[in-house]
């Protein structure tokens, strides 16, 4: 069995079982509630469209050479502080970042930089941040949870040194 | 039947966020077009539609999920595990709830967003964010695992595991002094 199709069974067996809990509470209660997540949905299908049809244009234009070459190896913490900028700066989805990572691990890379670099992808990637988060949360939030986020890829490239490589 | 149906949420019109993205989208395509012509345009668009179509349900899912999840937590409970006075233990909570919540971005964000509604907090909110994004097992099994590697997917979330409670303590820390907010109402002790 496939990971995706694992994921998707969770993520409606999830669904179905928080549903039936709304239900049990009353058909008002699963009913409004149907009808909130469906209007949110029909709210979201837009922008969502746009990012995903959209990320593969900006992903092209995107040569990953420029951001692979920055994450060389013995660049210390300015190299940390370049895998943070690149990783903010990375677009595209998850394969896309991966494997920006992979090859940078590949061609020489340091660990540290490399974790700083997956690490601040994961808190910071810029179009998940503007097609995902933004667009389900108050704004307010999202440039707070970016905010705070910024020290712990360094803190993640320091333990990574402290601990050694993989 | 004492149920009074939450008022609905108040949602954005298309934002400047959106215009960015699609003007970025809109100078990208432009650029293809002119270094692989029509051709190149045309197959990113296929993958990316066949990608979308695959994300959708998905998406549904996810807005279920967090409409469902704000209406049956009971306000109060929540204000009290995951608000601003749940401590430690709220952070842990909103990291073990990252950690477990299955779905990509598109279940993470409502249903924090969902939290953020019923009176958690937000320390325990981002707890919760960070900890789904840097712990949490789909994106590792579903990317990260086939891409980089068991070993370094596995060293790499065993380093990030205290980040989720920081990044909350942090986040909780400055909040509080930037929107030094009178109590909310159920914080009478």
């Amino acid at each position: 069995m496939s990971a995706a199709l694992l994921i998707d069974i969770l993520l409606w067996g999830s669904v179905f079982g928080v549903g039936l809990i709304a239900f049990r509470r009353g058909p008002p209660v699963f009913k409004a509630s149907l009808r909130e997540g469906s209007m949110d949905f029909i709210n979201i299908v837009p922008r969502i469209a746009l990012g995903v049809i959209g990320s593969g244009y900006i992903a092209a234009i995107i040569p990953q050479e420029a951001i692979t070459g920055w994450l060389g190896p013995d660049s210390g913490w300015l190299g940390v502080a370049t895998a943070v900028v690149a990783g903010a700066a990375t677009p595209g989805g998850p394969v896309i970042g991966f494997s920006i990572g992979t090859v940078a691990l590949k061609s020489g890379g340091g660990v540290p930089q490399v974790v700083a670099y997956v690490v601040a992808w994961a808190l910071f990637a810029f179009q998940r941040v503007i097609l995902w988060e933004i667009p389900f949360m108050p704004a307010r939030f999202v440039w707070f949870r970016c905010a705070v986020s910024v020290p712990f890829p360094f803190v993640a490239a320091a333990i990574a040194m402290v601990i050694g490589k993989p | 039947m004492e149920y009074e149906p939450r008022p609905g949420r108040v949602r954005k019109p298309i934002g400047w966020s959106t215009i960015i993205i699609a003007a970025l989208v809109a100078v990208s395509a432009g650029l293809v077009w002119r270094r692989d012509g029509t051709d190149g345009v045309l197959d990113i668009l296929t993958h990316d539609l066949s990608l979308f179509g695959g994300i959708l349900p998905r998406v549904l899912a996810g807005c279920l999920l967090g409409a469902f999840i704000s209406e049956i937590l009971p306000h109060e409970k929540v204000s009290r595990a995951l608000g601003p006075k749940s401590g430690l233990k709220g952070l842990l909570i909103g990291t073990a709830f990252g950690a477990i919540l299955p779905g990509g971005p598109f279940t993470a964000y409502p249903v924090a967003s969902a939290l953020l509604a019923v009176g958690a907090d937000f320390g325990a909110t981002i707890a919760m964010v960070v900890s789904w994004t840097l712990i949490g097992y789909g994106r590792a099994v579903a990317w990260e695992i086939p891409i980089m590697g068991t070993d370094f997917t596995l060293w790499r979330i065993v380093i990030s595991l205290p980040l989720p409670v920081l990044a909350g303590s942090l986040g909780r820390f400055v909040h509080v002094r930037l929107y030094p907010k009178p109590a909310a109402k159920d914080d009478e002790t």
